[in-house]
């Protein structure tokens, strides 16, 4: 993909956050464009969470500019973030386990009527409408979401990021808690996102998963920035290596690639 | 159960009979709160043999009446106490705000405003401006205890800990000790007593008005399912919750309007207007009480914020997961702050209905009554796990609380004996619902 000349959807440039004396991220810059999925990969601590935290507004930057559509944006909590088109779905999915399906999808940005009464047939409506296209199968719309499974649960989470017009959608590890027809269908649906002109933040310990779905992959260490790259120029043994030893594809020796398996 | 006999197979337990099977599938169709179902059928059980035990006294409609006027302070406090609890906070504080705000009021109308004002006492508005005053007082405490643990981030146990300390104790500064009192008479009709009540006419009136509510609330809910394409209650069903709900409302006006006024407050009555008192004196029908008129509007008020309104949703999903609930975009400390006010201002209503029921403020007003609001949540099937809770419950726990403890007067049993009663009564509430949850996970 040529990303001449267009104006990413998100440019993150020299982020940095800390909590107290340790760098959790350390002057990232990291940006992705419309229709494009990015992927971002490191090992455990590598600052991957806490770099998307800052744009989601769960943990603001401490230093750093945001530009969406070339336009700094300020984003102090995750109201600000969602006035973006920046959604989320969390690892932990973040569901309030005790309402239902409808509830957790609207939370925050409920359907109200003139009176400011919650419209809760229209809010289960359009969960119904959304989860038709997410999940078929998906029925318990009136149970407590404590009582769905795994993947329904991941179902709601994902209806939640995607019934308000995402323009940015953050995905932290998406597919870890799932089945394998469950992940085969959260690929369907990035692949279906990425059409729409979505731009995608795919946050994975998979790297199998990063190289079937992103188009650029972005590597972390130890909260520092590794280097980005296009995925097709590079192989899955010099992604690792990354990973695992800080450095850009051009500066491992055969050596040191052999010793990683 | 331990299994002893060790030869036991291990299958799953064996399905239940046919027919509690359709009754318990014809329940969940309807969608009934098979929780608040048990509470009720407990309710009805203690009142009848109540009712045995004491030859008929029990659910005579002077002792229900009387039963409705003492549930009324602690379940106004109850349905507050929901929210907080829900959002996984406490208030202890609430019978020190309770007394705070009652001792407050008396003051007001009777030494404050007539001494400073020069206007004497028979004014008739000094009651209104004494209620406004404190309901705003019981905010303003509200507001900064809520301040306190939502921005400050002090444990609402410790800041209510210290409330309830701190308004006690102002309490008894403002009087001095002193008993305050006679109040106003227009205010201590908001307490009750066979004058302050409605009447039998606007009862059946505010019973014929509820029942068409209940009813079109069916009906709307039916038709919006039905717009939408939802799947929908059995007609069934929706008949009977209506008519459920229809003989208890009305129900409830009868035996409210079965109690008449007391033989010499009714001969006074004739007196005074020159009527001429048949023999065995005149039949006065009492009607539903001003303090539970109240409790019952607040009822409904609280429900209606609870489920209907956004800032209950936020309550529960707090109570849920309050980090999901931050993630969302909800402001979790307003929120918060925003269940204490509320808590704050239902302890000053209920101020109200408690000084104007006793007549007089005394620096011990509501002592202990955080106790009694906590155990009403609590046994209405709120959860200190977060998250969970009803008001109708809530309002219903205050109830069968006040069951146990009327029905023990009746039958002589001491003080200590009627503690006995809640306290088991508490801890076997919350332990059933425990293992019946768990079975149902």
């Amino acid at each position: 993909m040529t990303t001449e000349g267009r104006v990413p959807a998100v440019d993150m440039r020299d982020i940095r956050v800390s909590f107290g004396g340790v760098h959790a991220v350390d002057g990232v810059s990291v940006n992705v464009f419309p229709g494009e999925v990015m992927g971002l990969v490191g090992g455990n601590g590598a600052g991957k969470s806490t770099l998307m935290k800052a744009l989601s507004g769960a943990r603001p930057p401490d230093e750093g500019q945001i530009l969406v559509n070339g336009q700094p944006a300020s984003i102090k909590n995750p109201g600000d973030a969602k006035h973006y088109g920046i959604e989320t779905i969390y690892q932990t999915l973040a569901l309030a386990d005790n309402v239902d399906a409808a509830a957790n999808v609207f939370l925050g940005r409920e359907i109200v009527s003139r009176f400011g009464s919650l419209d809760d047939a229209a809010m289960e409506s359009a969960t119904r409408k959304v989860m038709t296209r997410l999940n078929p199968r998906f029925k318990n719309f009136k149970a407590p979401v404590k009582s769905l499974s795994g993947g329904q649960r991941q179902s709601v989470a994902i209806a939640r990021a995607i019934q308000f017009n995402a323009k940015i959608l953050i995905m932290d590890e998406p597919t870890a808690a799932l089945g394998p027809a469950e992940t085969a269908q959260v690929r369907d649906l990035v692949a279906q996102l990425k059409q729409e002109g979505i731009a995608i933040f795919l946050i994975s310990h998979d790297i199998h998963d990063v190289f079937d779905l992103a188009d650029r992959i972005t590597v972390m260490l130890q909260g520092r920035l590794v280097g980005t790259v296009d995925k097709n120029k590079v192989t899955k043994d010099e992604v690792l290596g990354m990973i695992i030893m800080g450095k850009l594809p051009d500066q491992m020796n055969e050596k040191e690639l052999a010793q990683l398996h | 159960m331990a299994d002893v006999s060790g030869a036991a197979p291990s299958v799953a337990p064996p399905a239940p009979a046919p027919t509690s099977r359709s009754f318990s599938s014809l329940l969940r169709s309807a969608e009934v709160d098979t929780r608040l179902l048990g509470m009720v059928a407990a309710l009805i059980i203690s009142w009848i043999i109540f009712d045995v035990g004491t030859g008929g006294q029990f659910l005579a409609p002077r002792n229900l009446w009387n039963l409705s006027v003492q549930t009324a302070s602690v379940a106004i406090m109850a349905t507050g106490m929901v929210l907080i609890i829900v959002s996984r906070n406490i208030d202890l504080s609430v019978g020190s705000v309770l007394g705070v705000t009652g001792m407050f009021m008396a003051l007001m109308q009777q030494e404050w405003i007539p001494r400073t004002l020069n206007f004497g006492y028979d004014l008739w508005w000094i009651w209104i401006v004494t209620v406004i005053a404190g309901l705003a007082l019981g905010a303003a405490i509200g507001l900064l205890q809520g301040s306190l643990v939502a921005y400050v981030g002090i444990p609402s146990f410790v800041v209510t800990l210290g409330g309830l300390l701190v308004w006690r104790a102002v309490t008894f500064m403002l009087a001095q000790g002193r008993t305050i009192s006679p109040l106003d008479a227009t205010f201590t009709l908001l307490g009750g007593g066979p004058k302050g009540a409605v009447g039998d006419t606007v009862s059946w009136i505010i019973g014929i008005a509820v029942s068409v509510a209940i009813i079109y609330a069916l009906i709307s809910n039916r038709r919006k399912r039905l717009r939408f394409g939802f799947p929908l209650r059995p007609v069934g069903a929706e008949v009977l919750i209506g008519a459920v709900g229809v003989i208890v409302v009305m129900g409830a006006v009868w035996v409210a309007n079965s109690y008449m006024w007391p033989k010499n407050l009714a001969a006074q009555y004739a007196a005074d207007h020159g009527i001429p008192s048949p023999p065995g004196g005149l039949q006065i029908p009492t009607g539903i009480a001003n303090p539970v008129l109240i409790a019952l509007g607040i009822a409904a008020l609280m429900t209606i914020l609870a489920t209907r309104r956004r800032f209950g949703r936020y309550v529960f999903a707090i109570g849920g997961n309050p980090d999901a609930a931050i993630l969302s975009g909800i402001n979790t400390k307003r929120v918060i702050m925003l269940t204490f006010v509320t808590m704050g201002v239902l302890a000053a209503v209920s101020a109200v209905v408690a000084t104007a029921r006793l007549q007089s403020a005394v620096s011990g007003l509501g002592t202990g009554a955080e106790l009694s609001v906590i155990a009403a949540a609590v046994i209405g099937g709120t959860s200190f796990a977060g998250g969970i809770g009803t008001i109708p419950g809530a309002v219903l726990g205050a109830l069968i609380i006040q069951s146990l403890v009327s029905g023990m007067q009746l039958l002589k049993f001491d003080n200590p004996s009627q503690d006995v009663a809640v306290g088991v009564v508490l801890v076997l509430a919350v332990g059933l619902d425990q293992v019946l949850r768990k079975r149902a996970s």
